[in-house]
């Protein structure tokens, strides 16, 4: 096995400035998805760059408005413990409370599941039901966008060599919005997703009419969907079992897997639908009782 | 639930702590990657990437050179050897395609078939000195399964090889089917024309592994003088020196195995693998070393259980089963030696069956050669068998435990074998899961169904052999040979002190290396609380014996004139005279000088088990997850001898059957690689996955056993497939014929995806 180098850059500039090295790097969150990669000889870096130690990415805040952002490096288990966000964001906590078991979430982070870029992410299709950014940085200074637009393949994202990903930012939610994420492993643990969904569904005052939503699937395609014709065609619906089958036919032909020892092609499709449909409809309890 | 009247036993039905539990669970015990010795070195194996390959040429000379490497060996460091057939204990395989597993010949016959070892100053220059290996493969097809190997234009995995046909001669064509074997009794097409019912079905299930946490290793050092030192974990150390002796061509006493504590086996470590690459790679560069593998390595280079294709048709007529044809064929993987006779012998034992007709075909494909896998064979033959007695029971309105036991076997009925039952449990076994709050309770709501199932396993006897040494103080110490898997150093330790009317806390047992006691045959076919405990008992004999004889001379009278009572000895016609066992043991120096007791045995009655399993499961329709809601097993164990041990058993063969039934299995592209060689996608259930499993201890002693004892660890896995199957039925009204009933299969039979 090569030697790595390792550095524990302190600040997002010493961060920048190891990037520019010109040496092949890789980014050490918590390390859970890296250095087994590393280790099994799937991935080859010539240095590995702590991102533990820089603050903005171990902290993570309310802005004024509601929103949430959260470094990159938080480790799941600081987020799900948070009585605040566990009430105003429970679609957080799904994806959180859902990736490996206590050791893992002690360790692993969003920036860190992101980063990694798999189809079947657990913390992507919430993220993006959530309606969540990101906020990249480089040397040349940070730019935002949307998760759904972060990955262009298995293992792949828009990060450019120089840049890293600093926040997470999930957007303050609409009153009368409730959002739900789950996902099909043939286990009760221990697994990596067959499907997951990610589904939000904003009422009017009144509660009977969807006036948005929001639905992404994962690991039905060489990245995360955000099926953004799925959500469109609730709105100006009422919630009933008509229009959520809708919504759930028009995910599933959204879906583009492949088979391979955690599903086939007729079950990820098949699975894509049965998911967005009940993920829809704990969304719409959550957006009743907010 | 006793079923006869149990002696008064002061120490069998207890539950002592186990003499090797602290170290385990505070981390001290030693397993086999544990034993660091003075130079030791570390080696890697090089292992093919195709699953079926000739291969033309083998090149070390680049590895040999590089820096820290010390040896490389290929097949051609082995010796010629015959073609003697090994027994292993559970699985036999010729010595030759033992030692073409260990290191490939002339073709590499699955992927990860071991082509190379090397040996280096650290692992890691091993690791880097494999790849400079260079080896010239013409790839093959590869055949993958037994339907495809069985077909006349079948690529061959070896052109020399001919079927065994059931008249004892060979087939003219080479085949891929080593063996045919049949048995046949009766006449089934006449009761097939006079039944009411016959029901027929195919079934497949697929290769499975044990699943165990510690992987195989091993750690060799060959001594200039020519003896042979081996440390590895093992279910067998006396096969592994067995095989040793034949595999390297060396006397039998010149090799010394020292069984290091075992993280699991179920069969599975009981053949070779590492071992004599090492012990060759010892030899070569003249320091101790040492090889482990990963679990990927373990999923495709070691013995998983076969996989295979069943056909079976069963009558019943007037509530009993008249005529039961099956066919079974089993993936041997690489080389012959499936558990298909097991299987073929096994399946219809719980039940009188006078019209059959039996056909069981061993057959070889691309896969890594089977070993064995608790109870080998049965669950897969269980698993038709059972489903059409599910089948038939339901066709006839009749409710499926009623009519197990209207068919049960008992003392007398001759199994397909033509071997006669002796004293069993099977009808005790069905009226207790009947009795069972379990299965007396409703089954309610949708989605929900309830199965059974029952199951059947010989158990095996075989060759053990202690030494007990009695202490000044009145403790012993037992020296045993049997690898302790599932708390049999207590089960002895039990035994013996029943024997001796003495506390279990004053025998102490130790299980020694190859060169310390007398032969054992492999902690494997259920045997060792059985055999080694019939030999426990022989060696506590011997030591009432002797200390009768001491006791008469001390007191100077004869021996028929003294007792061994309850641990004490005791003048038959003087009371004055009594001595406790440790009063005449502080008198040893005076009374002739150390007591030994000593017990050899070939045990040749061991008590068949049965077992009868209720399950209630719920299958998400629109998912395909099936949960187990509750599990009761109800197993004829002989006599319990450790309860706890003994229910531990039975709920660890529960999970595995669980598992297998549910979602195990060797996923192959078709290339012939294995797909998902981690824990991580070959899915052994998590404790989250399984209900508290209840069980209950049916005791109809086993007359060949002093103490009544059965072997109790096979069976339980034997009927969880075809209960959850039967179970599935019930929930959903469809019959699931393949394995594993994942989610993936639920749904896409549920709703005809494709
Ligand atoms: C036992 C086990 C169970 C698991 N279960 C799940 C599961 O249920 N669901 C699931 O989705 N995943 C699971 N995983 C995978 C893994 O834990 C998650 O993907 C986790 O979120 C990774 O976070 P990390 O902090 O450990 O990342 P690391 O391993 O440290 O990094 C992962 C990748 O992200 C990149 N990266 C890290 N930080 C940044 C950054 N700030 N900017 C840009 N790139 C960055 C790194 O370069 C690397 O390529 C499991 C892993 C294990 C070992």
């Amino acid at each position: 096995m090569k030697e790595i180098d390792y550095l524990a850059p302190s600040s997002l500039g010493e961060a920048y400035a190891a990037l520019q090295n010109g040496k092949t790097s890789a980014f050490l969150a918590g390390g859970t998805d890296i250095i087994v990669q590393l280790r099994e000889g799937r991935k080859e870096v010539d240095q590995l760059i702590d991102v533990k130690h820089i603050p903005e990415l171990m902290s993570y805040a309310w802005t004024d408005d509601g929103g949430l952002v959260i470094g990159a490096s938080v480790p799941f288990a600081e987020i799900y413990e948070d009585d605040e966000i566990v009430r105003r964001l429970p679609c957080v906590i799904d994806c959180a409370t859902l990736v490996g078991g206590i050791q893992i979430q002690s360790r692993a982070c969003f920036g860190g599941n992101i980063g990694n870029s798999g189809p079947a992410a657990d913390t992507v299709p919430a993220l993006i039901a959530l309606g969540a950014t990101l906020t990249l940085g480089s040397a040349d200074g940070t730019r935002d966008l949307p998760l759904e637009d972060f990955f262009t393949g298995p293992g792949q994202n828009v990060l450019g060599p120089g840049e890293l990903i600093i926040t997470i930012n999930v957007p303050p939610q609409p009153a009368n919005s409730g959002s739900f994420f789950h996902r099909f492993i043939p286990r009760n643990e221990m697994d990596i997703a067959v499907v997951n969904v990610g589904a939000r569904i904003d009422l009017d005052a009144s509660g009977e009419r969807i006036e948005g939503a929001r639905i992404s699937v994962g690991a039905v395609a060489p990245v995360p969907l955000f099926v953004a014709a799925a959500g469109d065609a609730l709105v100006g619906e009422t919630p009933t079992e008509d229009s959520f089958a809708r919504a759930a036919d028009i995910a599933a032909e959204a879906a583009t897997p492949i088979t391979d020892m955690r599903g086939s092609i007729a079950q990820r499709v098949h699975l894509t639908r049965v998911l967005t449909y009940r993920a829809l409809d704990r969304a719409l309890e959550r957006a009743r009782e907010a | 639930m006793t079923t006869t009247e149990k002696p008064d036993y002061k120490v069998i039905g207890t539950r002592p702590i186990r003499p090797d539990g602290v170290e385990k669970v505070t981390g001290k015990a030693l397993y086999g990657a544990d034993i660091h010795l003075p130079d030791l070195v570390q080696g890697a194996v090089l292992r093919s990437p195709h699953a079926h390959a000739r291969i033309l040429s083998i090149d070390t000379s680049a590895a040999e050179a590089m820096p820290g490497v010390l040896a490389v060996v290929t097949h051609s460091d082995l010796p010629v050897v015959a073609d003697k057939v090994l027994d292993m204990g559970e699985g036999a395989s010729t010595a030759s395609d033992m030692s073409k597993n260990v290191l490939a010949a002339d073709k590499a016959l699955y992927r990860g078939h071991a082509v190379a070892g090397v040996a280096a100053t650290n692992v890691h220059d091993a690791l880097t000195a494999i790849e400079a290996i260079k080896v010239e493969y013409e790839v093959l097809p590869p055949v993958l399964n037994v339907q495809d190997a069985m077909r006349d234009d079948a690529p061959l995995l070896d052109a020399s090889r001919h079927t065994k046909t059931p008249t004892g001669e060979e087939s003219e064509n080479a085949s891929n089917v080593a063996a045919h074997n049949r048995f046949e009794g009766g006449d089934v097409e006449a009761a097939y024309a006079e039944a009411d019912v016959v029901v027929e079905r195919e079934f497949d299930t697929k290769m499975v592994h044990q699943g165990y946490i510690e992987p195989h290793n091993g750690t060799a050092n060959w001594n200039s003088d020519g003896t042979l030192t081996v440390w590895t974990s093992t279910q067998g150390a006396f096969a592994v020196r067995g095989a040793l002796a034949e595999l390297l061509q060396l006397p039998v006493s010149r090799i010394r195995v020292i069984p290091m504590e075992i993280g699991g086996g179920f069969g599975g470590k009981i053949g070779v693998y590492l071992e004599p690459v090492a012990a060759l790679l010892s030899r070569k560069c003249g320091r101790p070393v040492q090889l482990t593998m990963d679990r990927t390595d373990v999923f495709q280079a070691t013995g998983p259980t076969s996989g295979g294709h069943m056909k079976g048709k069963i009558a019943v007529k007037d509530g009993k089963i008249t005529a039961a044809e099956v066919s079974l064929a089993f993936e041997a993987g690489a080389f012959p030696g499936s558990p298909v006779m097991a299987g073929a012998m096994c399946m219809l034992s719980p039940y009188e069956v006078e019209n059959f007709k039996v056909d069981a075909y061993d057959v070889v494909v691309n896969k890594p050669k089977v070993a064995a896998y608790r109870a080998p064979g049965a669950p897969n033959a269980s698993f038709c068998v059972e489903q059409l007695i599910d089948e038939l029971a339901r066709e006839t309105g009749a409710d499926p435990l009623q009519f197990r036991l209207d068919n049960s076997a008992h003392e007398g009925t001759r199994m397909i074998t033509g071997v006669a039952h002796p004293r069993i449990g099977q009808e005790e076994t069905v009226q207790a899961a009947q009795a069972s709050d379990h299965y007396q309770s409703p089954i309610e709501g949708p989605n929900r169904g309830r199965g059974v199932a029952g199951g059947f396993w010989f158990n095996a006897g075989m060759q053990s052999s202690v030494v007990a040494s009695v202490n000044p103080d009145g403790t012993v110490n037992l020296i045993e040979g049997s690898t302790d898997i599932g708390g049999t150093r207590a089960a002895l330790a039990m035994q013996l002190a029943e024997t001796l009317g003495i506390e279990y806390d004053s025998v102490r047992p130790t299980v020694v290396d190859t060169d310390s006691v007398g032969h054992n045959d492999v902690t494997g076919g259920s045997r060792t609380a059985y055999a080694s405990g019939q030999a426990v008992y022989e060696a506590g004999l011997d030591i009432q014996q002797q200390m009768v004889a001491r006791a008469a001379q001390l007191w100077e009278c004869e021996a028929e004139d003294v007792e061994f009572v309850d641990g004490a000895l005791r003048h038959t016609s003087d009371s004055e005279k009594t001595m406790t066992f440790a009063e005449l043991a502080g008198k040893q120096m005076e009374t002739g000088g150390p007591l030994q007791g000593r017990g050899s045995v070939v045990a040749r009655s061991p008590g068949a088990a049965f077992g009868v399993h209720v399950v209630d499961v719920e299958v998400d329709p629109d998912t395909g997850k099936v949960d187990i809601l509750r599990y009761t097993i109800a197993q004829d164990v002989g006599t319990a001898v450790h309860p706890a041990y003994v229910e531990g058993q039975m709920q660890g063969g529960v999970v595995q059957g669980i598992g297998w039934a549910l979602n195990e299995e060797y996923y192959y592209g078709e290339d012939g690689r294995m797909e998902n060689a981690s824990f991580l996608d070959y899915r052994m259930p998590t404790s989250l996955d399984l209900p508290m499993i209840d069980t209950i201890i049916v005791e109809v002693p086993n007359p060949g056993h002093p103490y009544g004892v059965r072997g109790v660890g096979e069976v339980p896995i034997v009927p969880p497939l075809a209960a959850i199957a039967n179970a599935v039925h019930d929930a959903t009204g469809h019959r699931f014929t393949e394995l594993p009933i994942s989610p993936r299969r639920v749904v896409e039979e549920l709703h005809n995806l494709q």
